[in-house]
């Protein structure tokens, strides 16, 4: 299946919460929706018999200056299409339902997205670091993070 | 040093050896240098093809131990990480003396490729433990593992073993004194 | 064989007391720099804990200040053992953002040493899982005939292990004359050591027995925590990337994707990881020999080359078949010559989180066998 018709399928299926589809720009087309509402679109995206996305590629989260974003990338290992889901979330409050009942991936892969940008998944059983030490302050990836001089008295920069 | 050739010939020295006992035991340790098995990043493959046929570290007398405490020196190879760091300094710390290190590639010996935005890299394995050899490349070639440890065996050779352990007591005090902010025993492993 | 189950703790008669194990960072069987944590009840393991992230070298970091050709270093660095692999994914996305056609020399070029280098990084992990094993001459043998495929890519690039030879459009430089001899010459040194290895390593009854039956992965369990390349075939899953969406070239060759089938012992245990990997590396032979009888020897290899990388605004999605399982990498261009953020989507880290799941109620010293069958690189997983 072409992303269009994906997005025809998710837009008959959840109207509003599929905010648009966007394919102007080079590369890849992607699909933007609500942020709140990842979790019952994945369960839908997974279990629908014309779809069956049982793959979770990656999870990435980016830091876009005055917000945050989330990017879902899943695949049919079964039926060998993909699809690009993207969602916003606000700086102050960055809080994502978690995917984590939908593919057992995103487990690791929103710990990492915690730990580097530091987006909330609400429903994470265990949201803590995991490539940074545990008690490392700060995420590293924002773009305006700036290292700590010291970390347990050795120099970092 | 010789002392092997005045052996396989009967004539010259009758088979007496006349040598300073620090040579001896000098000759004896360098040509039995034990290594720590211990590999971090990119460095540990090439390594690992040092070990192997091709180039065959063991010729030199150079074998793997899986303990700290059976061991001489320790290859640190590859990038060590701040998450690393304090456990490279409880392995060092482990090792009995006489301890040697020699850093492999240029990640242990100034951070390499990582040193400019490496907010989780350590920018050169000196600042927490004292370096004997720095190995450059990014990978070393196998080549230069073999230089970089026959520099070591020559170093050895050349030093002074008594009254050593004052000495290397007085340098490593004046080491943790300039490099560490916080003194070593505040330093906790965190697991 | 052995009929190894899995044993319920439920219904043991004694009164059990666990306790907790750290294996690891420095642990000669952790393949780098891996700690875990199980918590045993006898020498039973009831869990595992990785805690990763003891090689995190910022490389996603790094790639937002580096402009495009400079971050082809960083890439070769993700997982060392097959970095020519890894700077394919790579170089296709900028590639196909920039909507750049590549001359067939060049096409061919880059599969012949992406199948060397698949051969070279099963080598090494079927060496190491021996080692794993208590199996120390197959490492010798496997590596005595790596060092001929890293002669090849030597004498192409320069470099032994980091390659940095696959540039956006184009290779760093052109092959050397004798080449296809040289290809020919190496695969049929690996066909030989290979039949060894059959011998003396994967059929030998100490290493089934330690190996079948234990870190049994269900397909559909693979599927759902996204294990990719010899870790989910094992499981009997036929999903190759070179034959589900063919990039490059690969559609012109004709080879099979092998999968874990359960001739001894189950479909998904550490044996059949390990034999896939085996037989790939006859399938990656078949995929050079095609490649050099068909490959043209004439052209440009640099003719491609952009003088300034500098892709329109967009993002891309572009993955390949590592020897290790899908890598991909998402591109995020906004206009200039550094990509705004560029995210790893690594094999490692997928692959390795599946361990707590299927190392649990095997005995402890099955863990370090499991852990070696999913063949994990460190640096792939930290990044």
């Amino acid at each position: 299946m072409q992303a269009k018709e994906i997005y025809e399928v998710l837009k008959t299926e959840f109207g509003d919460s599929i905010i648009s589809f966007n394919d102007t720009a080079a590369g890849d087309p992607f699909i933007e929706i609500q942020s709140d509402k990842i979790l019952e679109i994945g369960l839908f995206l997974r279990d629908n018999e014309s779809l069956l996305f049982d793959f979770l590629n990656s999870i990435t989260a980016m830091d876009l200056v005055d917000k945050l974003a989330a990017v879902y990338h899943i695949y049919s290992v079964s039926l060998n299409h993909r699809i690009v889901i993207k969602l916003f979330v606000p700086k102050d409050n960055p809080k994502v339902p978690t995917v984590e009942r939908c593919w057992r991936t995103a487990d690791w892969h929103e710990r990492e997205a915690w730990d580097l940008i530091g987006i909330e998944f609400v429903g994470h059983h265990n949201l803590i670091r995991i490539l940074c030490p545990y008690d490392w302050e700060g995420h590293p990836l924002r773009k305006d993070y700036t290292a700590p001089e010291f970390y347990h008295g050795i120099k970092v920069n | 040093m010789g002392i092997l050739n005045r052996l396989n010939d009967p004539t010259e020295g009758g088979g007496i050896v006349l040598a300073t006992v620090e040579d001896i035991l000098n000759w004896g340790r360098s040509k039995s240098d034990w290594y720590l098995q211990f590999g971090l990043a990119c460095c540990a493959i090439e390594f690992m093809a040092v070990n192997a046929a091709h180039y065959d570290l063991m010729r030199y007398g150079i074998i793997f131990r899986s303990s700290p405490r059976q061991a001489d020196f320790l290859f640190v190879t590859g990038t060590v990480t701040l998450k690393m760091a304090e456990r490279v300094k409880r392995l060092y710390e482990q090792l009995a003396e006489p301890r040697y290190v020699i850093a492999v590639g240029s990640c242990a010996a100034s951070g390499g490729p990582y040193w400019e935005h490496g907010y989780h890299v350590l920018k050169g394995l000196d600042q927490i433990i004292p370096v004997d050899v720095y190995i450059p490349g990014c990978p070393p070639r196998p080549e230069a593992f073999q230089e970089g440890m026959m520099k070591l065996q020559a170093m050895i050779n050349q030093e002074a073993i008594f009254n050593k352990r004052k000495r290397i007591a007085e340098e490593d005090a004046k080491f943790q004194n300039s490099n560490f902010t916080d003194s070593p025993s505040d330093i906790q492993i965190k697991m | 064989m052995g009929d190894r189950k899995i044993v319920d703790l439920e219904y043991s008669p004694f009164e059990s007391d666990k306790f907790r194990v750290n294996i690891g960072p420095q642990h000669p069987s952790t393949h780098g720099v891996l700690r875990l944590e199980a918590e045993l009840d006898g020498e039973i393991i009831t869990e595992v804990i990785p805690h990763i992230g003891n090689l995190h070298r910022c490389m996603e970091k790094h790639c937002e200040f580096k402009t495009y050709p400079q971050i082809i270093p960083f890439v070769d660095r993700l997982d060392y053992c097959s970095a020519i692999n890894n700077e394919l994914p790579y170089v296709m996305g900028v590639e196909k953002l920039l909507g750049i056609e590549l001359s067939d020399k060049v096409e061919y070029i880059r599969v012949i040493l992406s199948e060397f280098n698949r051969i070279a990084n099963h080598q090494i992990a079927v060496a190491a899982f021996g080692l794993d094993t208590g199996a120390f001459t197959p490492f010798l043998y496997l590596f005595r005939d790596r060092e001929f495929i890293v002669k090849i890519l030597e004498h192409c690039s320069g470099a032994r292990l980091l390659y940095n030879y696959f540039w956006i459009g184009g290779l760093a430089r052109d092959i050397y004359p004798t080449f296809k001899e040289d290809c020919l010459d190496a695969i049929k040194r690996i066909r030989v050591t290979n039949a060894e290895i059959m011998d003396l390593l994967i059929n030998n009854k100490i290493f089934i027995v330690r190996t079948i039956n234990t870190g049994i992965l269900p397909g559909d369990v693979a599927i759902s925590y996204g294990c990719t390349g010899p870790v989910l075939r094992g499981s009997g899953v036929p999903f190759d990337l070179r034959k589900a969406q063919p990039y490059s070239i690969y559609d012109r060759f004709d080879f099979k994707v092998c999968v874990g089938t359960g001739e001894l012992g189950t479909i998904g245990d550490s044996w059949n990881r390990n034999i896939v990997r085996m037989n790939e590396m006859e399938e990656s032979c078949k995929i050079i020999e095609q490649a050099i009888a068909q490959m043209p020897m004439e052209g440009d290899v640099r003719e491609k080359v952009p003088k300034r990388v500098k892709p329109p605004k967009g993002e891309i999605y572009s993955c390949a078949e590592n020897p290790k399982g899908e890598l991909g990498f998402y591109i995020v261009s906004d206009g200039t010559d550094k990509p705004s953020r560029l995210k790893v989507r690594s094999t490692g880290f997928s692959n390795l989180s599946v361990l707590p799941d299927i190392s649990k109620g095997y005995m402890i010293a099955d863990l370090i066998v499991t852990l070696g069958s999913l063949d994990i690189v460190l640096g792939d997983v930290d990044r």
